[in-house]
C-alpha cells in the first residue's frame, strides 16, 4: 500500500478520480462553461443550443482541465433549470464528465440544484460569510451532506476582503467554523481570497497582488488542509482588450502565486502567456505592478501597453494638439488624462462661451463623451478614465466659482434645475462601485450634486434616503448577477413607498433587455438603464427637467414594453407552463375591496350618424404617417430635417381631404355599443341571460402560458371581471367607411392613386378616432365611471385613462370568431350596417370592434404562445373541434398540430 | 452490557463477520405460487404480484424467518432484511408504492426476531440485523432514452424521499445496520446517503457508528470487466463520491463471482478509510441465467483475499446458499480482519 493513499488530501471525482497529491502542482479550472466568462457558451445556452455547449465542455477537457466550472448565473436565463440539463447532459459524455464538476452559482438554489445532479464528488464555487454564519454553517451542512469540497470566498458580513489582514481574519474564521461546528472535512475547504485587479490607477488597488500572495502562503501555513483557489483573470481586468500585455500579467501572477500555496484556479489556457516566453521589458513591468515595486509602475505599463498594441510603434510625445482650438485641446486633455493646461484651456472656453455652465455643458461634456465611447469600446483602459475624470474635476472646481448661486424655486420643487441631486448605490450584496464612481464623477462634473451611499446597501436605506434628501434620481449599480435581483427589489419598493423619481440602472451585468423585462414593470416611475457613464447624462438631464420629464417617461415605458413583448415572444416557445399551472397564477386583484361600477346605460345604444367634424379632432397621426412610410412622432415629424418637408405636405393635403369628407358628406360613420351585466366562469365570461331574453352570450378568453418570473402572472382579459359576483363588460363596433365605394371608385377611374390611398387611410383614422371617441363617452357617460376624466388628444392616445378596449384579433384577444358572437350580442348588421365576412373580417374595412374593460387595474398584453392542452380546453369551451380552433389559433401556437383528415 | 452498536464494533475488531448469502436464490427452493404473494389485504391487486420477494415477509413471513434461521445457522453474523426493491419506487411497478413504510418495517422485525433468538442461544455469538436498501430500478444519472441523454427517469429529491421512508421503516423495525447496496448509479447511492443523513438528524441520531450512530454500509456494484459501475465510474472514483459520510463499511457486491472482482477489490482495500466488504455471486450466470459455482470453488477463491487481508465483512449475493456461507464461515474463522487504518489529519 502506497503512502499517498492514506494521507488525508483533497480527493475529487467525476468517473475518475482527481486526487491532490505531491505529483499535481496546479489543478487548472475549465472555465469556459461560464455564462459570465464566456459569451460564446452564454449565446449558445439562451438559444438553448445545448449540443454545441456540449462541444464547449469537451473542449475544455481536451483542452487540459482538470476540473470544469459551469456556471448558469444569467439574469435572462432559469438558472436552476439550465444547470441541470447541462449536468445531464454533461453525464451522458463520458469524456467530459471524467472529471469533477465545479457548481457555480451565486444563487444556493442553483448549486442545490447542480449537486443533485452529479454523481462524483464536485466542488461548490461559492459560499461566505456574506451573509451571516447562520446562512454560512446551514449552506456548508449541506453541502456536507451532498459530499462536496466548497469554495469560501473570502467575505464576510462587512463585504469583501480587500486587505492581507482582512482575507486572513475571514479565512481563519470561516474555517473555525467550518471545522469546528460544520465538522467539515479541513480538505474539502477551499479558499478564494479574492483576486483584483492591480494597475486600475487607483491606490488602493496597488497592492492586490501582493495581499493575495500573502494570503495564500498563510493560509496554507496557518489552516492544516485547506486548499487556496481563484480567478486569474481578474488581476489584468484593467487592461481588457490588450491580450499580449494580460496574457503577460496572468502568466506573471500565477508563477507567483503558485509558489505561495496556490493549489488550483480558473484559467483560460488561451490567455496564458509562458512565463519564461515574455519579453523582458514587458515581464519586467508587469513584475513592477504585481509586486508593486515603484510608484510609477503602473503608468509606465499603460505607456509600455500602448506600444504593445500598437505593435511596437511607439508614440512620440507631442504637443501638436496645443495649437488645436479649445474645444479640440479640452477633449484631447480629457481622452489623454493631461491636466496641466485644463484650467488654462478651461478659463479660455469661458471666455469664449461667456457662461460657465456652457464650458461643462458644452466642451466638457462633449470630451467625456469620447471617453465614454472609447472606454465602451474597449479601446480606453479603467485607469485611463480615472484619470480623465481627474481631469474633468480639475476644469469644473475651476469654474465652480463663477456659477450662479442655486436658487429656490417658487412653485416649492425644491431646487433649481442645476442642483439636482442623484442618489448612487451599489446595491446589496455587491460590493462593486467603480462604474458607480464614474457615474459619479461625470454626473457631479455635470453639476448634479452627487450623495453616494456607497456599496452594499440595502433597499430600505437607499429609500429612506432617497426621500430624507428629497433626490431627484436614484442611480443603482452592480456588477454581479444577484444584483440584478436586488434591483428589481428596489424598484418594487420605490413601487410599494409611491416614490416617482426616475430610477437608473447601471453596471456591468445590467442590460436594456434585463431592465426591460426584470425592472421596468415594477415601477410606474420612469426606469432607464444606462449603458455607460457618458450617458448617464443626457438621460439624468431628460428624465428630470420638467419640459421633457414626462414625455421620456412615457418613451421609455413604450420602449420597454415593446422590448418586453419582442423577448416574450422569443421565450415563450421554449418556456411554457401548463394551462392548469397558467391558471393558478392569474392577475391578482383586491376583489375584496373592489364594488364593480354599474353603468349607467346597460344595453345595447346606436349612434346612428357620428359628426365628423368632432371625430377628426381624436384623430392620431403617427401611424397616418407610417402609413404613408413616413417613420416619426406627430407633431415632430412635421420639423423633421429629412422627412419634414414631406410630412408636412401630406399632412395638409390630408386635411384638406378631411375638409371634404365632412363638408360633402364622403363618409358616414355609425356606432354601436353595449354595456351588460356579466358572470365569468373560468376564462369564459357569461352575459347574464336575464338580460338578453335568455339567449346565451359567452365569450371565450385565452390565457397567457409563458413562464413568468415571480410576481408576474399569467394574463387573461378574464382576470379583469370579478371572480365571483355579477360585474359588468361591453362591446362596441364602429365604422367610418360607409359610402366610401363611390369616392374610390372615382380616384381609381380616374387612376389617382395619390387620393385612393389618402381616402383609405382617412378613413382607417376616422373609424379608429371615432372608437377613441366612443371609448371616451362609454368612460365618462355611459358606464360613467369616470365623468371627470379630461384629457387631451395627446392623452388618449397614450391610453393614460382607465380601462381598455382590447379588439378581437389584436394581442390580448387574437381569435377572430369571437367576433361572431360580439356582432350577434350587439346586432351589429341590423343596427348599423356592418358585416363580416366569413374569416371573420369587418366590412365596411374601416371598422373597429373590440371590448369595454373598465376595472382600474386592466391593461393591454400580448397573449403570446399558448400550448395543446389550452387549444383542447378552449375548443371544448366554444364547441368547435381540435382542428378548427388550431386554425383560428394558428399563429399562436407553441406546438405544430398534427394534420387531419377533417376539412 | 454494550448495545448493539459497540457490540458490533467489537466483533469487527476481533474478526471477519459473515455477511448471509442470497435471498432470492432461497425462496426458489418454495416454488411459491400467487397466492403465496397476496394475503386479504392484497387479494384485489390486479396485477400479478408472484416475484415481488420483499412482499412475502406479509404473506409467508415463516419462509423468511426461516431463510435467515437458516443463514444464521450456516455461521452469518449479519442478515440482510427482506428488503431488497422496498422503496416506493420499486413498489410502483406493483402499484405498491403505499406498502413501502410497512414492508421495511415488518421484515425488520421479522429478521431482528430470528436474530435476537439465536443471540439468545449462543450470546457468543451476537447476530446482526442489516436493513437492505437497494438501487431501485431507475438511474438519477443516465437516461434510459437514448435520443434523449438529458432526461431522467426519477430525480435526486424523489430518491431521497424513498429512501427517507424506507430507512425510516427500517429503524422502527429495529435494524442494527443501514446497507446501502448493489450501487450501479453513485448518484443514486448518494440520494440514499442524504436520505439516512436527514433521518438521523431529524431523530438527533450520531452519523458516526463511533458516537453510537447506527452504522452504514455501502456496497458498489461493478458491471463488467470494464471495471466500473453502471453509470462509468471507476472503484476509486466510487469510494471518493461516497466517503463523505463516516461508514461502517465500503466495498463490492453483486454482478461479477469472487475471481472477477479481485482487481476491484483491491483498490477497495488499498484506499478506503472504512472496513471493507465484499459478497460476490456464486460465479457468473450460465447460459441460463443460474449461478452454478458451487460452495468449495467459491470458497476457494474468496480465500485469496482473506489470505491478502482485504476483507472485514465477506458473505454471498446472487446464487448463494446457506452452504456457500458454512464454507465461506469456515474459512473466514482462520483469518484476521483487515486492519482498518486510521486515517490521520494533518497537524
Amino acid at each position: 500500500m502506497s503512502e499517498t493513499n492514506n494521507k488525508p488530501t483533497l480527493k475529487l471525482s467525476g468517473l475518475e478520480p482527481l486526487v491532490f497529491g505531491p505529483s499535481i502542482n496546479f489543478v487548472n479550472i475549465g472555465e469556459r462553461t461560464n455564462v459570465t466568462g464566456s459569451k460564446k457558451f452564454a449565446r449558445l445556452i439562451l438559444n438553448g443550443n445545448y449540443d454545441e455547449a456540449l462541444e464547449v465542455a469537451l473542449d475544455q477537457v481536451r483542452g487540459g482541465a482538470q476540473i470544469l466550472d459551469v456556471c448558469m448565473d444569467e439574469a435572462m436565463l432559469d438558472g436552476e433549470a439550465a444547470m441541470v440539463k447541462f449536468l445531464n447532459l454533461i453525464a451522458s459524455e463520458p469524456e467530459i464528465c471524467r472529471i469533477p464538476v465545479m457548481v457555480d452559482s451565486s444563487k444556493w438554489k442553483i448549486i442545490l440544484a447542480g449537486l443533485k445532479c452529479i454523481q462524483g464528488k464536485g466542488i461548490v464555487n461559492s459560499i461566505s460569510l456574506k451573509n451571516g454564519e447562520e446562512e454560512f454553517i446551514q449552506q456548508a451542512k449541506t453541502i456536507k451532506k451532498f459530499g462536496a469540497a466548497v469554495v469560501v470566498m473570502a467575505f464576510d458580513e462587512k463585504g469583501q476582503a480587500d486587505s492581507y489582514e482582512r482575507r486572513i481574519h475571514i479565512c481563519q474564521r470561516s474555517y473555525d467554523i467550518l471545522t469546528r461546528e460544520v465538522k467539515f472535512n479541513p480538505q474539502d475547504i477551499i479558499f478564494d481570497p479574492n483576486i483584483f485587479p492591480v494597475a486600475t490607477g487607483m491606490d488602493e488597488h496597488r497592492t492586490n497582488a501582493i495581499d493575495f500572495f500573502r494570503a495564500t502562503r498563510w493560509i496554507k501555513d496557518h489552516l492544516p488542509g485547506a486548499k487556496v483557489s481563484g480567478g486569474v483573470s481578474n488581476v489584468s481586468f484593467s487592461f481588457r482588450g490588450n491580450n499580449p500585455v494580460r496574457e503577460a500579467m496572468h502568466a506573471v501572477f500565477l508563477y507567483h502565486a503558485i509558489k505561495n500555496g496556490m493549489d488550483m484556479g480558473i484559467v483560460n489556457p488561451a490567455m496564458l502567456e509562458i512565463y519564461d516566453d515574455i519579453p523582458k521589458d514587458l515581464l519586467q513591468h508587469v513584475e513592477d505592478v504585481i509586486w508593486n515595486r515603484r510608484d510609477d509602475a503602473t503608468e509606465r505599463l499603460l505607456d509600455f501597453a500602448e506600444t504593445v498594441r500598437s505593435q511596437g510603434k511607439k508614440s512620440k510625445t507631442d504637443e501638436a494638439w496645443r495649437s488645436q482650438p479649445v474645444g479640440k485641446r479640452i477633449q484631447h486633455a480629457l481622452v489623454k488624462g493631461i491636466l496641466d493646461y485644463i484650467v488654462e484651456d478651461t478659463e479660455e472656453a469661458r471666455l469664449s462661451l461667456n457662461d460657465p455652465l456652457k464650458v461643462i455643458e458644452g466642451p466638457l461634456m462633449d470630451g467625456m463623451n469620447v471617453v465614454g465611447d472609447l472606454f465602451g469600446e474597449g479601446k480606453m483602459f479603467l485607469p485611463q478614465v480615472v484619470k480623465s475624470a481627474r481631469v474633468m474635476k480639475k476644469a469644473v472646481a475651476y469654474l465652480e466659482p463663477f456659477m450662479p448661486l442655486p436658487e429656490e424655486n417658487e412653485d416649492g420643487d425644491a431646487k433649481s434645475d442645476n442642483i439636482n441631486r442623484i442618489l448612487l448605490a451599489t446595491v446589496k450584496g455587491d460590493v462593486h462601485d467603480i462604474g458607480k464612481n464614474i457615474v459619479g464623477v461625470v454626473l457631479a462634473c455635470n453639476s448634479y450634486k452627487i450623495i453616494d451611499l456607497g456599496v452594499m446597501v440595502e433597499t430600505e436605506k437607499i429609500i429612506d434616503e432617497a426621500l430624507a434628501q428629497n433626490v431627484d434620481i436614484i442611480g443603482l449599480s452592480g456588477l454581479i448577477t444577484p444584483s440584478l435581483d436586488e434591483m428589481a427589489n428596489v424598484a418594487a419598493e420605490m413601487e410599494r413607498r409611491g416614490l416617482k423619481i426616475p430610477l437608473l440602472i447601471g453596471g456591468a451585468t445590467t442590460s436594456r433587455i434585463h431592465t426591460a423585462v426584470k425592472i421596468d414593470p415594477l415601477y410606474s416611475g420612469t426606469v432607464v438603464h444606462v449603458a455607460d457613464a457618458s450617458k448617464s447624462v443626457p438621460v439624468a438631464g431628460e428624465s428630470i427637467s420638467k419640459e421633457t420629464r414626462e414625455k421620456y417617461r412615457l418613451e421609455m415605458k413604450t420602449l420597454y414594453s415593446k422590448l418586453r413583448d419582442d423577448h416574450e415572444a422569443k421565450q415563450q416557445v421554449k418556456q411554457l407552463v401548463t394551462y392548469k399551472e397558467a391558471k393558478t397564477n392569474p392577475v391578482e386583484l383586491d376583489w375584496s375591496t373592489y364594488k364593480p361600477f354599474i353603468p349607467k346605460k346597460l344595453g345595447v345604444q346606436v349612434l346612428d350618424n357620428l359628426d365628423l367634424g368632432m371625430i377628426r379632432k381624436y384623430i392620431d397621426w403617427t401611424p397616418f404617417f407610417s402609413t404613408w412610410m413616413l417613420a416619426g412622432k406627430f407633431p415632430k415629424i412635421l420639423k423633421d430635417p429629412i422627412v419634414g418637408k414631406e410630412a408636412l405636405k401630406l399632412y395638409n393635403d390630408a386635411n384638406n381631404m378631411l375638409d371634404r369628407i365632412v363638408n360633402e358628406g364622403w363618409l358616414k360613420a355609425k356606432a354601436v355599443l353595449g354595456l351588460f351585466p356579466v358572470h365569468r366562469s373560468g376564462d369564459d365570461l357569461l352575459v347574464d341571460p336575464e338580460f338578453t331574453s335568455s339567449k346565451q352570450f359567452v365569450f371565450h378568453f385565452l390565457r397567457q402560458q409563458g413562464r413568468k418570473g415571480k410576481g408576474v402572472p399569467n394574463r387573461s382579459l378574464a382576470d379583469y371581471i370579478h371572480p365571483k359576483s355579477k360585474d359588468y363588460f361591453g362591446g362596441f363596433a364602429v365604422t367610418a367607411g360607409l359610402g366610401i365605394e363611390g369616392k374610390l371608385k372615382t380616384f381609381q377611374e380616374d387612376g389617382d392613386d395619390y387620393n385612393d390611398i389618402m381616402l383609405k387611410a382617412m378613413a382607417d383614422r376616422l373609424a379608429e378616432a371615432a372608437a377613441e371617441y366612443l371609448h371616451e363617452r362609454v368612460r365618462k357617460e355611459y358606464w360613467g365611471y369616470d365623468p371627470e376624466e379630461s384629457l387631451d388628444n395627446e392623452g388618449l392616445i397614450r391610453e393614460t385613462y382607465t380601462g381598455i378596449r382590447p379588439a378581437p384579433g389584436y394581442p390580448a384577444c387574437p381569435e377572430h370568431s369571437e367576433k361572431r358572437t360580439l356582432f350577434d350580442l350587439l346586432d351589429v348588421e341590423k343596427n348599423i350596417g356592418m358585416t363580416l365576412t366569413d374569416s371573420f373580417a369587418m366590412y365596411p374595412t374601416s371598422s373597429v370592434s373590440g371590448y369595454y374593460f373598465g376595472h382600474p387595474d386592466s391593461r393591454y398584453f400580448g397573449l403570446g404562445k399558448i400550448g395543446e392542452d389550452q387549444v383542447e380546453d378552449y375548443a371544448r369551451r366554444k364547441g368547435v373541434s381540435k382542428t378548427q380552433a388550431e386554425r383560428w389559433l394558428s399563429p399562436n401556437l407553441s406546438y405544430s398540430p398534427q394534420l387531419s383528415h377533417e376539412g | 452490557m454494550p448495545n448493539r452498536t459497540e457490540l458490533l464494533l467489537q466483533q469487527l475488531h476481533k474478526k471477519i463477520l459473515i455477511l448471509d448469502g442470497a435471498m432470492g436464490t432461497m425462496i426458489q427452493r418454495y416454488a411459491l405460487q400467487e397466492d403465496d404473494f397476496r394475503n386479504e389485504a392484497l387479494y384485489g391487486v390486479k396485477k400479478s404480484l408472484r416475484g415481488n420477494n420483499d412482499l412475502l415477509s406479509l404473506t409467508r413471513p415463516e419462509i423468511i424467518k426461516e431463510i435467515h434461521k437458516a443463514y444464521f445457522d450456516a455461521g452469518a453474523d449479519i442478515v440482510e432484511t427482506n428488503t431488497f426493491s422496498s422503496t416506493s419506487i420499486a413498489q410502483e411497478d406493483y402499484g405498491l408504492s403505499d406498502l413501502a413504510y410497512k414492508l421495511n418495517y415488518e421484515s425488520a422485525k421479522l429478521a431482528r426476531e430470528v436474530a435476537d433468538a439465536c443471540t439468545a442461544k449462543n450470546p457468543k455469538k451476537p447476530r446482526f440485523v442489516a436493513g437492505a436498501i437497494g438501487p431501485t430500478n431507475r438511474t438519477a444519472s443516465l437516461s434510459p432514452d437514448v435520443n434523449d441523454p438529458g432526461f431522467r427517469a426519477i430525480n435526486f429529491d424523489q430518491l431521497v424521499e424513498a429512501y427517507s421512508e424506507q430507512v425510516e421503516g427500517l429503524l422502527d423495525g429495529e435494524v442494527d445496520i443501514l446497507l446501502i447496496e448493489t450501487v450501479f448509479d453513485t448518484l443514486n447511492a448518494k440520494a440514499a446517503l442524504y436520505a439516512v443523513q436527514e433521518v438521523f438528524e431529524k431523530r438527533g441520531m450520531p452519523l458516526d457508528p463511533h458516537e453510537g450512530g447506527i452504522p452504514i454500509m455501502v456496497s458498489g456494484t461493478i458491471t463488467d470487466a470494464s471495471g466500473r459501475t453502471l453509470s462509468g465510474q471507476t472503484t476509486e472514483a466510487f469510494l471518493i463520491s461516497l466517503s463523505h459520510v463516516p461508514l461502517l463499511s465500503i466495498g463490492l457486491n453483486c454482478a461479477l463471482g469472487a475471481k472477477e472482482l479481485r482487481p476491484y477489490l483491491k483498490v477497495m482495500a488499498e484506499n478506503a478509510p472504512f472496513y471493507v466488504s465484499v459478497y460476490p455471486n456464486a460465479g457468473l450466470p450460465n447460459e441460463f441465467g443460474k449461478y452454478d459455482q458451487g460452495p468449495g470453488e467459491m470458497n476457494d477463491q474468496l480465500e485469496a483475499f482473506l489470505e491478502e487481508g482485504w476483507v472485514n465483512i465477506v458473505g454471498g449475493c446472487c446464487g448463494t446458499t446457506p452452504e456457500h456461507i458454512a464454507a465461506i464461515s469456515n474459512t473466514a474463522s482462520k483469518f484476521s480482519p483487515r486492519h482498518l487504518k486510521e486515517s490521520i489529519p494533518e497537524k
